[in-house]
Formats: C-alpha cells, sequence, structure tokens
C-alpha cells in the first residue's frame, strides 16, 4: 500500500547530509472529504528510525501536524561515503515502510 | 469461524494479554504502542505538549537558530529547519503553537547526528514555530513567528 | 454584439494605458514580446528577464526561498512517477505516446501551442496526445481531468525541461489566431470587468490584496503547477480559475478561444526555459 521513500545521501567534509521524503496523506482526522461530507480518520506517520553504517542516528516521533509527503533532513558526523543509510517508518494503522541507501 | 476469535483462541496459549486483546481488536495497535508519546501529541495547548515531553521551564537560546518563512505560501507546507548550536543536543522538538494539537514532531539524535533537523509542517493560522532542544540534561528553546494567510489568485 | 466587443477591447486598452498597437491587423508577435518585455524589465530594473519565469517569487525573497526549498526534494514526485508509468504504457495495440509525438515526446513542449494548417486550428501539447491516444484506438483524456491528463502532462512536460519556449506565429491564419488570443488576454469580462491584462500586464509586480501579482511574461513556461505542493492544476485549468475569479463564465478548454488564447500568451515567453511540474503556493 505505501509508496516507496526516497533517500538521498551526500558527503559535505565530513559530514553526511540525508534528506528523506516520504509517501503518506498524514491525514490529521480533521478534514471532511469533499464527497461524502465525513470526517477522514486520522491517518499518519508516528514514529520513523534512521541508520547510519548500522548506528541509529534518529529516533522520530511525527504528529499529524507534518505535512501530506513528509520530508526529513538530518545530518550525522563521521560516515563515510558508501555507508549504508536505512529508514523506516511506521503509522498509527500499523503499516510500516522502509528504504535504504548508500552514501554517495 | 471469526478470524478474530481464532487469533483470541491462539493467543491465550502463552501470548500476552496485551497481544491477545490487540489480535481481539479491543485494543487499537496504536494504543498498545508504547514508544509514541500520545500524552504530547495529543496535548491541545503548549503547556501540556512541553509537559508531555518532560520539558519545564525551557531556557530560551539565542543558540537555537529557526529557519522558517516570515509568511508562508501555503500553511499545509511551510519548510521548517531547526539547527541547535548547543553542545550535547539529543533532541529537537518543533511546535506550531496555534495549531489544534501544538506538537508536530519530535527528534532524538544519537550516533553523531548532528543538532539540525528540516522538515515541513502544517500550519492552521499564523503562530509562532517553536523549537525545544534538550541538550546535557537542560532543556532550551527559541520561537519564530511564521504569518499564515487565508487566500490566494491560484485557481 | 461584436460593436460592443470592440468597443469594450478599446475602453480596456485605454484602460491600460500601455500603447502596443494590438488593434492592428498585421502585429508582430516577437514585437509584441519585445514590448511588453522592456515595459517590465524598465518598470522593475532590478529583475532579471530569466527570472520572470518564477512569476511573482521573483519579486520576494520569502516566497522564493520556500519555493527553493521544496523544489528540492518535492512532495509531489510520486505523482509525476504516476505519470511516468502512464507516459511508458503502451496502448493495447502496443504502440506509445513515444511512437506519435515528434522526437518521442522529448524537447517539443515549447514547439507547442502551434498552429496547424492542414487542420486549420492551434493545436496544444495536450491536444496532440490526446490526437495520439485516438489515432491508436484509445479514448482522448478530457483536458479538465487532473488525474489524468493532468498527471500524464505532469511527467511528459518534463521531457522538455530547459527547452526554450519556441511559439512560431508564421502564416496569415496563424497570425490570426494570435490576434484572437491577443484580443481574449486584453479584453474585459466577468462582472469583476477585468481582462488577464488588467492584473498580468498592468499589475504584475504588484498586490492584489495580500497576493503578489505575477507578469505575463514567464506565465507559460512553468505548467503544470503542485498548488501547495499538492494540487495538480494544468495551464487551461489555471484559465478556467481566473475566469471564474473574475465572475464570468469560462470558454471549454481545448476549445478554439482557451487555444487561441494559450497561442497568443505563450508566445509572451519565448525566449525563456521550460520547467514543468512545479511548486506554487
Amino acid at each position: 500500500m505505501a509508496e516507496p521513500m526516497r533517500i538521498r545521501a551526500t558527503m559535505t567534509g565530513d559530514v553526511a547530509d540525508v534528506k528523506v521524503l516520504m509517501n503518506h496523506p498524514m491525514e490529521t482526522g480533521q478534514r471532511k472529504d469533499a464527497k461524502t461530507g465525513q470526517l477522514v480518520p486520522a491517518h499518519f506517520i508516528q514514529e520513523v528510525t534512521a541508520t547510519v553504517g548500522g548506528t541509529t542516528v534518529l529516533s522520530a516521533n511525527l504528529g499529524s501536524g507534518v505535512s501530506k509527503n513528509p520530508y526529513l533532513g538530518f545530518k550525522v558526523k563521521g560516515p563515510k561515503a558508501g555507508d549504508k543509510v536505512v529508514v523506516n517508518w511506521t503509522d498509527n494503522k500499523g503499516d510500516k515502510n522502509t528504504a535504504e541507501t548508500t552514501i554517495a | 469461524m471469526n478470524a478474530l476469535r481464532r487469533n483470541v483462541l491462539k493467543g491465550a496459549a502463552g501470548a500476552s494479554t496485551v497481544a491477545i486483546a490487540v489480535a481481539a481488536g479491543l485494543l487499537k495497535p496504536t494504543q498498545a504502542m508504547a514508544a509514541w508519546n500520545a500524552a504530547a501529541f495529543d496535548a491541545k495547548n503548549v503547556g501540556g505538549a512541553m509537559k508531555g515531553l518532560g520539558v519545564s521551564a525551557p531556557v530560551d537560546s539565542k543558540d537555537i537558530i529557526i529557519k522558517a518563512p516570515d509568511i508562508a505560501e501555503n500553511g499545509a507546507v511551510v519548510p521548517v529547519e531547526v539547527t541547535s548550536n548547543i553542545a550535547g543536543t539529543t533532541s529537537i522538538a518543533i511546535l506550531a503553537e496555534k495549531n489544534g494539537t501544538p506538537l508536530v514532531a519530535d527528534f532524538t539524535l544519537s550516533g553523531g547526528a548532528l543538532g539540525f533537523v528540516s522538515t515541513r509542517i502544517k500550519m492552521g493560522q499564523t503562530s509562532l514555530v517553536r523549537a525545544v532542544v534538550k541538550a546535557g540534561g537542560k532543556s532550551y528553546t527559541a520561537a519564530k513567528e511564521v504569518k499564515v494567510t487565508i487566500g490566494g489568485c491560484g485557481g | 454584439m461584436k460593436k460592443q466587443m470592440i468597443g469594450k477591447l478599446l475602453m480596456g486598452m485605454a484602460g491600460l494605458g500601455i500603447a502596443l498597437g494590438a488593434v492592428t491587423a498585421h502585429a508582430s508577435p516577437e514585437g509584441d514580446r519585445q514590448e511588453l518585455a522592456k515595459y517590465y524589465t524598465s518598470k522593475y530594473p532590478n529583475i532579471k528577464l530569466e527570472d520572470y519565469v518564477y512569476g511573482a517569487l521573483a519579486f520576494d525573497a520569502d516566497s522564493k526561498s520556500q519555493y527553493d526549498a521544496i523544489m528540492e526534494f518535492p512532495p509531489f514526485e510520486s505523482e509525476v512517477e504516476k505519470g511516468r508509468k502512464m507516459w511508458e504504457t503502451p496502448f493495447k495495440n502496443g504502440k506509445t505516446y513515444a511512437s506519435c509525438l515528434p522526437n518521442g515526446g522529448n524537447q517539443i513542449a515549447g514547439n507547442y501551442p502551434m498552429f496547424d494548417e492542414a487542420k486549420g486550428k492551434v493545436v496544444t501539447l495536450q491536444d496532440a496526445i490526446n490526437d495520439c491516444r485516438t489515432a491508436n484506438g484509445e479514448e482522448a483524456y478530457k483536458l479538465n481531468d487532473m488525474k489524468t491528463m493532468g498527471v500524464l502532462t505532469s511527467y511528459m512536460r518534463t521531457l522538455s525541461n530547459g527547452m526554450i519556449m519556441n511559439i512560431k506565429v508564421e502564416t496569415p491564419k496563424a497570425v490570426a489566431a494570435y490576434e484572437a488570443g491577443k484580443k481574449t488576454f486584453y479584453s474585459r469580462s466577468g462582472q469583476l470587468n477585468f481582462a488577464c491584462a488588467s492584473c498580468h500586464v498592468q499589475n504584475g509586480g504588484n498586490r492584489l490584496r495580500s497576493e503578489l501579482i505575477s507578469p505575463a511574461i514567464g506565465h507559460a513556461v512553468h505548467w503544470p503547477v503542485f498548488r501547495g505542493g499538492d494540487s495538480l492544476v494544468t495551464l487551461q485549468q489555471r484559465y478556467d480559475g481566473c475566469f471564474k475569479q473574475v465572475r464570468a463564465v469560462p470558454p471549454p478548454q481545448g476549445g478554439t478561444v482557451m487555444n487561441n488564447l494559450e497561442y497568443f500568451h505563450s508566445s509572451l515567453s519565448n525566449g525563456l526555459p521550460l520547467k514543468a511540474s512545479v511548486f506554487r503556493k
């Protein structure tokens, strides 16, 4: 169901610059469906974790106030080009998604 | 046989009560997960969110830099970047003070991650965008006003 | 009725205070474009002509910086991906869009709309896509259906990213269509009695309440847009919106009025590079 997330990771000096674009509606539960007039139930990513070279670097809690198709950017000092970046997310319905890339 | 009932019967053999309750649909998966900080995220005001984050009286800090627009192009997607130059930053939380539930995201940093996060947030109206940083067992904060207008010509 | 329209047009022109010699039958499209470019570059000497592709954003750094932040990793990438799948999926008969369109669809969008002498009318890129569909036994897409034509062109037009807008108006019939489009552009209409030019020529760079108005030069190169990073709008869908906003009944998309308007409007952006599927508020 969930579309693949995209990760871009590049080195700038000794810092790995990681950008993630996730695909998710991030419904707050406050929006009314235009056709039915009913509230669209809350459906949003709640947890995101990221590892670089096997080390956890980011553990995030998100709320529905994060924009649709969430974007996350973070920086890590220490990794090298070629190290693996893995990102996982879980949403409030228990759906999960994972993606990985290597630092360019 | 009802699938849920089968799960419950299977679970009864040795699984935890939580697992059984989840399988029986009595407990939603979200309620069973301890990791997501519902108390903080469901809080309807900044005070409640801070309490949920375990933060009281954070110190105003000029070492927290919030990059966010003066006037949001579209309140649904406001780019916000927080840089914390405070040594030993372990977490950065972002709040939109006037949102129905102000806490937007809480980032815990480890393993060499710098005090920096970038994301896009929803804002319902003009408000302060606040960052709360935890470092060395203490908490710090900074805020920047972002104006949100209604309208736009775009058809 | 026609007299009324011309009368209105002339009143509208006078009200705009811009001497473009628009009502002459033998106008030069390139001359029109150059005059408009000169009008703007002298009014706003600090804004480079090439930055007009950013529309209102060229006038406001705070807005432009949000655009840059979002365009770095656009939230609508997955929609454009859907468009790519649509573009690459063969028709039932095994042929593809690439087989119909010049150069396989690459670096062609800047040539559209073009005047088709054989058909005796203006053809937009969307029309060409639909012609390809019907020639291969498929139903034409509705032009106002963002889920089909919108999504398809959100990808397809990116194949022409960087191409310089190059609208040709060369034959007498083409000139007539261009002139008709120009007349529409400069004619007041709707309850609010605005012409396209009222905002986008006379008031480009000014504010209409809280909104910064974009100049007509640089408009046609950056479509479709994803409003709020999410809501897809094609150029003629935007024309439709503009007509409604001045409380006029919009002409049908893909019809003569809309296509002639797009023909004229696009030629104003000749010389500027195309970039499809961009963020707007």
